[in-house]
């Protein structure tokens, strides 16, 4: 392409970017198309992708496509093997992309449409992808090593240990409130839950099938698979319409929780060709066939969007997490904007399959960028529908009522009018009972995506796109929650053998089940309080997800910024040290609101004990009375958990910093442990 | 056309993992020939093993 008509494309992708922008931004009282959103968010990735991402890999990282990478000089055919980019991008942004990224956005637009956007924008461009990227890099440059092994190397010993609890903490308590997400989306749905107990069978079918009939036959189990698990919607919806069967899939919240544990328990300790591995080709498919559908869709109907910029929730009262919007949207949107599990992802896996170097800028900075836009789409999801709706389905009981005729007259006392008979044909549409203080996030996301699909797609099938929406975000969260388990029973066994060898064995069955069982003890509790909170959970247990997410990040960065200042170019450091510096405010300004708030609606300590005050002075009702006790412990619990990820995050940043300050000064630190250029013979992979 | 449909199968494949025995035994007769590979199914048995054994799913 000529120089000067690539400048000019490059500019009017830049100047259509800003007025999308400035047009989201400045927009007021009007409704606003989605299209807009769209366009906003493919500008910004495309100019931090074509300007930022190829600046950092020229005079930052200096990609160097000469050097053979792990894959080439370990190749052993198996988890080391120099794979085309474009199956290495598939298999990365598979790897990145859960359910994160749907959920954190839709509780977050509770704030109105604006800050979560401009946040997952500027999150993305400016630190996820870069974390990712550089992360990517530093683990390419040695051997395809774990973050944890290189926080050890680099650092020191205190990061190595900082990185493995943190490592270990974050899986527990994303484990919890993603089970959590579940509960509410299944309790007391007899559809949803026919149709989420249906794919367990049908996973187990495909690994049968992939195992014994036709082994290896990945494609061919997958689509029948596929196929089966639309049956299972439609038989769903046939259980709900049944007198009979219906009952036996009416459950409770407690019940879904304890099926949730079973499951997990389950899920780890069989073999992994049984349940796991099926299960998540089957959802993989899905998640990737579902995102493109749904890009698809907003791209066709253009919906507008009707929630407004801001609401006055920004003020710390919102209904469905309490919290001021400065730190609690930057917690709140973790994932899609910078996600610190991406880096266990990004060190140790995905370096083992680059065939070159300079692909590191494409599936690093790449996918991370199309997993953001799968936040936006979300955040689309969320805000077509009217803010009274939105608000009646993600509002606990606890906040605004437990009767329907309470709820829709606060909500519409908000600015946000809706009426009783409003909800009730929206659920009587979805095939539900009741749409009211279904919280989570799942079901308002699955509503949204009902809408935009029959929409689209026309037919009078409202019910059952709910359906399978609910099916599609259960089925991706299973799968999380079973790979995450099984990795925490090993990472658990990791750190037991050193205490009692037997234990610590991961290929003796019994040591298997002992320590899935404690591993699913510990984030079936936090699943456990979760339920029991009146205020559904989701304002306790996210915002510890989000801290423990974003320590992971800050960990990475710290990792990464440490390798840039010993590489010589301290003069760039602010790459992953302007990002590390945000995170590092965010995390700690969160921790310290959801430990020490006055509010007990925020903070861990205040809530405890307000709630040990009203227990002490008998006001509460016999049931409230008999929870408490457990509640109580909980909250101090997760006050202590706050306060230790804000510790571990300081730990390893001044770790860090007495590291560099060494390093400038000229005294001798542990050097870098970048492994030898060797020259790379793959012409391939080089042309 | 038609190559180009081929194409999009055989990467459907790659990325699906579907032809990775085939690949295997490509690689195997490569690098040590004297060796008898492993049956598709030991092969693929050994691979679902090695591949949950990490961190391969994100939140």
């Amino acid at each position: 392409m000529p120089n000067a008509l690539s400048k000019l494309i490059w500019v009017a992708i830049a100047l259509l970017g800003a007025s999308a922008i400035g047009g989201i931004a400045i927009h007021r009282g009007e409704q606003i198309n989605a299209l807009w959103f769209i366009a906003a968010a493919v500008c910004t990735y495309l100019i931090g992708y074509r300007f930022y991402s190829a600046w950092i890999c020229a005079k930052v990282l200096v990609l160097d496509e000469t050097r053979a990478t792990p894959a080439e000089r370990f190749n052993n055919g198996r988890d080391f093997i120099p794979t085309n980019k474009w199956v290495a991008f598939g298999h990365h942004f598979a790897a990145i992309a859960g359910p994160g990224p749907l959920i954190g956005p839709t509780l977050a637009m509770q704030f109105g449409y604006l800050p979560g956007t401009l946040w997952i924008l500027a999150g993305s461009v400016l630190g996820g992808c870069v974390q990712d990227m550089v992360t990517m890099f530093c683990s390419t440059r040695r051997d395809g090593r774990s973050l944890g092994q290189m926080a050890k190397d680099e650092l020191g010993p205190v990061g190595g240990w900082a990185a493995l609890i943190g490592s270990l903490m974050i899986i527990i308590i994303l484990i919890a409130v993603l089970g959590l997400v579940i509960v509410k989306a299944m309790k007391h749905s007899p559809w949803a839950t026919a149709t989420v107990l249906g794919t367990i069978p049908v996973a187990m079918l495909i690994g049968l099938y992939m195992r014994g009939i036709r082994p290896g036959k990945v494609l061919e189990g997958s689509l029948i698979g596929i196929a089966l698990l639309l049956v299972c919607v439609w038989g769903g919806g046939w259980v709900n319409g049944s007198a009979e069967f219906r009952g036996m899939f009416d459950w409770d919240d407690m019940t879904c929780a304890w099926f949730v544990m079973i499951y997990g328990f389950s899920a780890a300790a069989l073999p992994v060709w049984l349940l796991l591995a099926p299960r998540d080709y089957l959802s993989t498919f899905l998640k990737l066939g579902v995102v493109f559908m749904l890009a698809a869709a907003i791209l066709i109907w253009s919906p507008t969007v009707k929630m407004p910029a801001i609401t006055q929730f920004v003020d710390g009262t919102g209904p469905i997490f309490k919290g001021t919007l400065f730190p609690f949207v930057f917690i709140t949107i973790a994932c899609g904007a910078i996600s610190g599990f991406h880096a266990l992802v990004s060190s140790g896996t995905t370096p083992k399959l680059l065939a070159n170097e300079r692909e590191i800028r494409m599936i690093g900075y790449g996918s991370m960028a199309l997993e953001s836009f799968v936040a936006i789409m979300a955040v689309i999801a969320a805000t077509v529908m009217e803010p009274g709706i939105y608000f009646a389905i993600n509002s606990p009981p606890g906040v605004v009522g437990k009767e329907a005729a309470d709820a829709v007259a606060m909500i519409t006392s908000w600015g946000f009018p809706v009426t009783v008979e409003q909800m009730s044909t929206l659920a009587a549409g979805m095939g539900e009972s009741t749409l009211f203080g279904r919280v989570g996030g799942a079901p308002s996301l699955a509503v949204g995506m009902a809408t935009i699909f029959s929409s689209t797609f026309g037919g009078n099938l409202l019910d059952m796109w709910y359906h399978f929406a609910i099916m599609f975000e259960v089925l991706f969260i299973l799968t999380t929650l079973d790979a995450g388990t099984r990795v925490g029973r090993f990472m658990l066994q990791d750190l037991i053998k050193h205490v009692s060898p037997a234990l610590g064995n991961v290929s003796s069955y019994p040591a298997t089940v002992v320590s899935s069982l404690v591993f699913v003890g510990a984030w079936g509790y936090f699943l456990v309080q979760g339920v029991k909170d009146p205020l559904g959970g989701v304002n306790i247990l996210w915002p510890l997800f989000g801290i423990s997410n974003q320590l992971l990040a800050g960990i990475a960065l710290t990792v990464a910024t440490g390798i840039i200042i010993k590489m010589g170019k301290v003069r760039y450091s602010w790459v992953t040290g302007l990002p590390l510096t945000w995170l590092a405010v965010v995390c700690t300004s969160a921790a310290v609101e959801k430990v020490f708030s006055s509010n007990p609606a925020v903070g861990f300590l205040a809530g405890a004990n307000k709630l040990a005050a009203d227990l002490a002075a008998g006001v509460l009702s016999p049931e409230k009375a008999a929870a408490a006790p457990s509640l109580i412990l909980g909250q101090r619990i997760d006050a202590a958990l706050a306060l230790l990820f804000a510790a571990i995050l300081w730990i390893v940043i001044f770790d860090m910093i007495r590291m560099s300050r060494r390093f400038l000064a000229g005294k001798p630190v542990q050097p870098l442990s970048e492994s030898e250029h060797v020259t790379t013979q793959l012409a391939w992979a080089r042309d | 056309m038609r190559d180009d449909l081929k194409k999009l199968w055989d990467f459907m494949r790659e990325v699906t993992g579907d032809d990775a025995y085939e690949r295997y035994l490509a690689r195997h007769r490569e690098t040590h020939p004297e060796v008898p590979p492993l049956a598709e199914k030991e092969f693929f048995a050994s691979e679902q093993e090695r591949k949950w054994s990490g961190i391969n799913r994100c939140c």
